[in-house]
Parts: structure tokens; C-alpha cells; sequence
């Protein structure tokens, strides 16, 4: 298979790793300020606490391996997104530290870090969404470098992005805490599952539309035949999906919902990335245009082909050693 | 792009860059600390060495996040701030990048969980397994990202292609003529600024008069540890710096104030000046003569390089790396002292309550990262004015952003981070004025004491308060 098409499938799947991962971790920050009880916090934070740290290498594994593989894109794609980046990674900083901090600190101070918590977590969240956003609409590319201005990426499109995926990653955590907690803090994640769950749905749904109204490129790809006919399965799954959930909420299933709603997040990563298919910059540099030379790629992919599958594999173990409910009195702290 | 942006952009990456190598530093030293205490708890069954873990790993966890989420803003900053690097040696730094991460950053946030949390999930062996995985991550971590820097100061192996680097051989890239050295001169320092660090908490304890067995097994394991490894940095230095006369000659003058050579005169050593750029001389200096020839020629006569030969834009900043690297080198000199004075203090069975001493260990704890510190100041702006040397300058490196925006990223860096790694510093000498306890995880919640079910971590016997008597009497 093609070298260039070979890495971009592994960055597509690092970069879906990391939100769906890093994304119910994000949703538990998002949900904090529902839970006001210390002792709530602390069992909703440990959840997540083995495993959030690897959660978050695959955002590293995205950027390490974009500019292995697509040097120029790279370049390009930071610096246009450049602000919306570094603020995500500043909100990533307050949030990363409050995982120690938190338990660190004295009464006096936890409320500090449990703002931290939430604020880094929503503002990385939305900042993420809004790079997203910015980079689905398309980056201007002069001469292998990026050419507009510092705050192109703010408009009302990335804006809504930026709010779709805090509903997107407060689904995954609100699912996700069903899955590792019982009790009150479990009924109340039903309850906000259901309501996050539609909202879902219509950000969905007008996203699906706001696209290709945006850009008649994108609305070639969908509505075109045959491309009709092919990529129809993609709205049926997300409507069967959205319905399952609903079902597995109503029957007070505990693992289903954290599945369907993973099963959304990835069919509407799927989606996005019909939409901008074969392009590496949109709207118009493709993947094969911003390739390393084939010595980068061969050298890294040997590695990659051999290594993710072992990370894999021991990530999963990790899962499995904290499987199950989580209890109070996990804490190392 | 002003002159004024490039200035900032390399002040944030500067800045960015030396919150961050303080973390992974101690990370190095810690991870492989924790796994010697853990592996001498298993073979003895000493609590004392199981104190100590669980003492160390809850400051091990506060470095291992802080250095998390800077490193992390390292990874884009390439990109986000110097897309000319990027795009140029991109090809080279990106697949080493791509390395660390896989090999070493999944490694230890794979097991990292487990090492913290999963007391009462694995069983021992198993849990030192992740202790030692942790440990090796670290490591390889270092290789990799000291491969790729030292490549940027000893590029090799590749071919320029319309201005693009394209590698070639990547066995020379990887092992490029200063990797050895660097990566040596590195982990060396992880491990003595960690054994400081270690050595001044105990030492900080001890003053206090808080006194017990777990303290002086510290002290005295770091103590021997920097014995080791002082004089042993001293060596390596020593080659690294004959390696960096021989690839980057520009660097090693400025960092000897070395502007002209005289006739045939071997090269004194300057101990201290103020080396002035503008007028290209040392406004005063304390010299010894031929010196400098000896040291870094190994000869009484051979001249090195001088500044002058070299033109003004091609060379580094002679005032900042020559009090950059004394400041490296002096406190080497004084951890030497610190290990000479500690074996003399164990022979005379003084170590644990000579007060002089302890103090100097205690001031003595942030040494090894101000050397650190210090050290990669001196290698990074000695290679200068070059990102990749004599391949792409730093001028063409970075991202054309407008001034008001590097100065706004730049403003809200600076805040963030003395906030937030303040306050981290300040949990992290909570705990060290806490310090050590005896039967800590007897006390602590890391242990379940009441059953588990599944595999419950049989120690119930080592906690037992009557089976600290005997370990307290430990002499050492």
C-alpha cells in the first residue's frame, strides 16, 4: 500500500484514539460543576486517574506523527491554528496538574483546583473543537506556507464546533462514569446522558447540513451518485446509534451507553473525514502533496507497524487491571 | 516578521523549554530510584526501602504530571512557533519524535497507572515490572530526544533538496558524532540533580532533628550515588567538550572568551571575564596561561580556535555561554566537594549529625538542575545564530507571527506557568518538609489493610509495628 495513504490512516486512527480517550476524561472535567460533593469529585476523578496520562499521548502521537509523515502540513496547520493550539494546551496544563494537585492540596485550596479542573477541561475542550472547526473550513496556503491572518479561525462555524464537542466529550463522560460508578452519581448520569444525548443529536444534524451549504465541494461528495448510495449507511448508523442509546438509557444498561455513544463519536468522525477526503490541508493540498520524503516515512512507519499494535495491547491490559466499578478507597494519594 | 518577534518566539521557547527539562530530569532520576528501592524491598523485605517508595513515588507522580503537560506544549510548539524548522527538518526531527512517543511516552503512561494505583490490583512482582517499565521509558525518552538535538548541533546523514532536508542514512543520523556524548552528559545529570534533590531533603529532615532509618538510608544511598557520578561527569564533560571543539569550534571559543590568538602562545584558560561583543574583547579577565590549551587539546602548545576567525553573524552569544557554562561547571565542582566531604563524614561515622555538612547538602538541592539548566543554555545558544547548525538558520526557522501575538502567547506562558508550577513547587516541598515516615504504608491508603478480593497483596506480616524494630537499628 502507498506510503503517504499508509500514514495517514495511522494518524486518523491516533487522532480518533485520542477523542474518544482523552474525550470521556475532558467529559468528567466538563461535568464536574453537575457534582458538588467532595467526595463525588474524588470517585469521578478516580476513574480516570490510571489511564488519563496515556489518554492524552495519542494527542502527542497525532502531532509527532503528522510531522514525520506530512512535515509541511504540519507547519502549516500549527501555525494557522497556532492560537487555538496553545490555548488548548494551556487549558490541558491546568487541567493535567489538577489530577495531583487536587489531592495534594489542603481544604483550603481544593476548590482552586477543582476550577482548574473544569475550566481546563472546557476550554481545552472548545478550543479543540474550534481548531477543528477552523481546519473543516478550509486554510489558505501560500508558497508551503500558511497565508492569512492570526484570527482567521474564529468564526460562527468553529465557534459552533467548539460547542459541539463539549456536548460530544460530556456524552462520552457522562456514559462512561454509568459504566465505572453505581448509586446516586450513576442515576444522575442517566438522567444527564439522556438530555446531552439529544443535544448531541441536533449539533449532528446541523453540522451534517452547515458543511456542504458551506462548501459545494464537500456537498459534491455527499449528494453526487453513486456517492449517495455508498455513504448513505453513514446518517442510517447514526440514527440507529442515537436510538440504541436511548433504549440502553431507558433500561438502565451500564456499558451499552458508554458503546453507542462511542459508536456516534466515531461515525461522526467518519463523516468529517468523508468530507475532506483526500485533502491534508483543505481545502485543496492532498495528502500525496504535503508527503515526507519516502525515507522519513519508511523509517517511521517500520516502528509504527510494530509498536502500536504492543501499545495496544498493553493499553488494553491497563483497562482490564482497572476494570469494574471504581470504589473510594482506590486512591494512591 | 520584526526582529523584535524572532527575539520573543526564541524567549518562549526558551522559557517554555527550561520549565520543561527540569521535570523529565527528575522524572529520569526518580523513576530509576523508585525502581532500585522497590527491587532492594522485594530482596531484603526491609520496610525501610517500602517507606521510601511510597514516600518518593507521591513526588515522582507530581514531576511525571507536571512534565506531562509541558512537554506536551513542546510537542506543537515546533509547530505552532517554528514552522520553517518544521518544514525544513521535519523530515529528520519528526520521525524521532514519532520513536519517543511510541516507545517510550506509551511506555510510561501505560505502567504508570499501574505503578500508582495498582497496589491492590497486581500482584508484587508485577507491580515492580511496571516500576521498572517506567524507569526504562524515561530512558529511552532521553535517547531519542537527545538524538534528535544533538542531529540539530552534528547534523548528518541527509542530502538538501530545494532547501529541504531529506535523510538518507538514519543510522548516522541517529548516531551522529555528538549523541554519545550528550546522551551520557545527560541521563549523568538527571540522576545527580535527582540525588541531590534526594540527599537535601534528608539532609533538611536530619536538621530538624527528625530522625529515622528511612531518612538516613536516603541520605546515604544518594550520597554514594554522587560520589559515583560527580567525578564521572567531570570525565564526560570533559570529552563532550573535546567533541564540541572538533564539530562547533564558534561555540567552544565563546564559551572560553577565547577572541584572538596571539602568535604562537598556547590558549590560557579564562576563569572569569565580562566578555564584551560589541568591542570584541574581554573588558577584564583572570587567565591562567596555557590552560585552556591543556584542558581542551590536551597539549601545552596547540592553539584552539578563536573567536575572531569566525564571522561576527556566525557566532553565539560569547557573554551569556561563558557565565552559562562557569555556573555548570562550579557547582560540578562543588558536588565533587559535597561527595569527598560525605565519605570523609561516613569514615569518621559523622554523616548523619554534622550540622556544617548538612546544611551545605541542603543548600546543595537545586544544584543539579540550576547545572542542568545552566548546561543546556550553554549547548543551545552556543549553537546559535544556527536551529539545525550550518544547515538552517533560526532567522529561517520560525513562523512569521506578528509581534502583538508572540508577546500575547508569550505573556500568558509566563503566567500560567509560574502559577501553576509555583504552586507544584509548593506541594513539592510540602511533602519534603513532611518527609519520610516509617510504616507509611501502613498508615497510607496505597495499601488496603482490610482484604480484597481477587488478587489481595499479601503483606499483612512486613506491617506488622513490631517488625519496624528491628529495621530501625539498620546501620548503614
Amino acid at each position: 500500500m502507498d506510503l503517504s495513504l499508509t500514514w495517514a490512516i495511522i494518524i486518523l486512527f491516533g487522532i480518533m484514539m485520542y477523542i474518544i480517550m482523552d474525550g470521556f476524561d475532558l467529559g468528567i472535567g466538563i461535568l464536574y460543576p453537575f457534582f458538588t460533593e467532595k467526595s463525588d469529585r474524588d470517585l469521578m476523578m478516580n476513574t480516570v486517574a490510571p489511564v488519563w496520562d496515556g489518554n492524552e499521548t495519542w494527542l502527542v502521537l497525532g502531532g509527532a506523527g503528522l510531522l514525520a509523515a506530512f512535515p509541511l502540513a504540519y507547519s502549516v496547520i500549527l501555525s494557522a491554528l497556532s492560537l487555538p493550539l496553545l490555548f488548548m494546551l494551556m487549558a490541558l496544563i491546568f487541567r493535567g496538574v489538577a489530577f495531583e494537585f487536587r489531592f495534594k492540596a489542603n481544604e483550603s485550596e481544593r476548590h482552586f483546583w477543582d476550577k482548574a479542573f473544569i475550566g481546563g477541561s472546557i476550554a481545552a475542550t472548545f478550543f479543540q473543537g474550534m481548531t477543528l472547526g477552523a481546519y473543516l473550513q478550509g486554510i489558505k496556503v501560500v508558497d508551503q506556507a500558511y497565508a492569512g491572518g492570526a484570527l482567521d479561525w474564529i468564526s460562527p462555524f468553529s465557534t459552533f464546533t467548539g460547542l459541539g464537542l463539549l456536548v460530544t466529550y460530556a456524552l462520552l463522560g457522562s456514559t462512561w462514569l454509568i459504566l465505572k460508578t453505581s448509586g446516586d452519581l450513576q442515576s444522575i448520569c442517566y438522567k444527564l446522558s439522556k438530555q446531552i444525548s439529544v443535544v448531541l443529536l441536533g449539533i449532528i444534524v446541523v453540522i451534517s447540513l452547515w458543511t456542504p451549504w458551506m462548501d459545494s465541494r464537500i456537498a459534491a461528495r455527499w449528494f453526487s451518485m453513486p456517492n449517495i448510495l455508498w455513504l448513505s449507511p453513514v446518517p442510517v448508523l447514526v440514527g440507529l446509534c442515537f436510538f440504541q442509546l436511548q433504549r440502553a438509557l431507558q433500561r438502565r444498561a451500564e456499558t451499552s451507553p458508554f458503546i453507542y455513544t462511542l459508536g456516534l463519536v466515531m461515525l461522526g468522525y467518519a463523516g468529517l473525514g468523508i468530507s475532506i477526503w483526500p485533502n491534508i490541508i483543505p481545502p485543496n493540498l492532498s495528502i500525496q502533496a504535503a508527503a515526507a520524503p519516502a525515507s522519513s516515512q519508511q523509517f517511521a512507519l517500520v516502528g509504527a507497524l510494530i509498536i502500536i499494535p504492543m501499545i495496544l495491547m498493553y493499553t488494553a491490559w491497563g483497562y482490564y487491571i482497572f476494570r469494574g466499578k471504581v470504589s473510594k478507597d482506590e486512591a494512591y494519594h | 516578521m520584526s526582529d523584535l518577534a524572532l527575539t520573543l518566539a526564541r524567549i518562549q521557547f526558551g522559557f517554555t523549554i527550561s520549565f520543561h527539562i527540569v521535570f523529565p530530569a527528575i522524572t529520569i532520576g526518580l523513576a530509576s530510584y523508585l525502581a532500585v528501592l522497590e527491587a532492594r524491598w522485594l530482596q531484603t523485605k526491609n520496610t525501610v526501602y517500602l517507606d521510601l517508595y511510597h514516600f518518593w513515588v507521591k513526588l515522582f507522580s507530581l514531576f511525571f504530571g507536571m512534565g506531562v503537560v509541558s512537554g506536551l506544549v513542546m510537542a506543537y510548539q515546533f509547530g505552532t512557533n517554528w514552522a520553517g524548522f518544521s518544514n525544513v527538518a521535519g523530515s529528520v526531527t519528526g520521525p524521532l519524535l514519532a520513536y519517543e512517543v511510541m516507545t517510550a511516552f506509551f511506555l510510561e503512561a501505560g505502567f504508570l497507572g499501574v505503578m500508582l494505583f495498582g497496589w491492590n490490583k497486581v500482584g508484587p512482582s508485577l507491580h515492580f515490572t511496571a516500576t521498572v517499565m517506567v524507569a526504562i521509558g524515561t530512558l529511552i525518552s532521553a535517547t531519542w530526544i537527545l538524538a534528535s538535538n544533538s542531529w540539530m548541533h552534528t547534523p548528518q546523514g541527509f542530502s538538501l533538496v530545494d532547501g529541504k532536508i531529506i535523510p538518507v542514512d538514519w543510522f548516522k543520523i541517529i548516531f551522529n558524532p555528538s549523541f554519545p556524548y550528550r546522551l551520557v552528559h545527560m541521563v549523568i545529570g538527571a540522576y545527580l540533580a535527582t540525588a541531590l534533590f534526594v540527599v537535601a531533603s534528608a539532609a533538611w529532615q536530619l536538621l530538624r532533628g527528625k530522625d529515622n532509618a528511612g531518612v538516613r538510608k536516603m541520605l546515604s544511598m544518594g550520597l554514594w550515588l554522587i560520589l559515583l557520578l560527580a567525578p564521572l561527569q567531570v570525565m564526560v564533560g570533559d570529552m563532550h567538550g573535546l567533541n564540541t571543539l572538533k564539530y562547533q569550534p564558534a561555540k567552544i571559543a565563546a564559551i572560553e572568551a577565547h577572541w584572538e590568538n596571539k602568535g604562537e602562545e598556547a590558549t590560557p584558560l579564562v576563569l572569569l571575564a565580562w566578555p564584551d561583543i560589541a568591542q570584541e574583547k574581554n573588558l577584564f579577565s583572570l587567565e591562567i596561561p596555557v590552560l585552556g590549551s591543556l584542558i581542551l587539546r590536551h597539549s601545552l602548545t596547540a592553539q584552539i580556535p578563536a573567536l575572531k576567525e569566525f564571522a561576527p553573524q556566525d557566532r553565539p552569544n560569547a557573554t551569556i555561554i561563558f557565565w552559562t557554562f562557569r555556573i555548570m561547571v562550579g557547582l560540578g565542582m562543588l558536588m565533587i566537594l559535597l561527595a569527598v566531604a560525605s565519605t570523609w563524614l561516613r569514615y569518621k561515622k559523622q554523616l548523619y549529625q554534622h550540622k556544617p555538612f548538612l546544611r551545605f547538602a541542603t543548600l546543595m538541592g537545586p544544584a543539579g538542575v540550576i547545572a542542568i539548566l545552566a548546561g543546556w543554555f550553554t549547548t543551545e545558544v552556543g549553537r546559535q545564530p544556527w536551529v539545525v547548525y550550518g544547515v538552517l538558520r533560526t532567522v529561517d526557522a520560525v513562523t512569521p507571527h506578528t509581534t502583538g501575538e508572540v508577546a500575547l502567547t508569550l505573556g500568558l506562558f509566563v503566567v500560567i506557568y509560574l502559577a501553576v508550577f509555583g504552586m507544584g513547587m509548593v506541594y513539592v516541598l510540602r511533602l519534603v518538609n513532611i518527609g519520610p515516615k516509617s510504616g507509611e504504608a501502613l498508615h497510607g491508603d496505597a495499601i488496603s489493610i482490610a482484604p480484597t478480593e481477587g488478587q489481595a497483596f499479601a503483606l499483612a506480616p512486613e506491617f506488622h509495628p513490631a517488625a519496624k524494630s528491628t529495621s530501625n537499628k539498620e546501620d548503614h
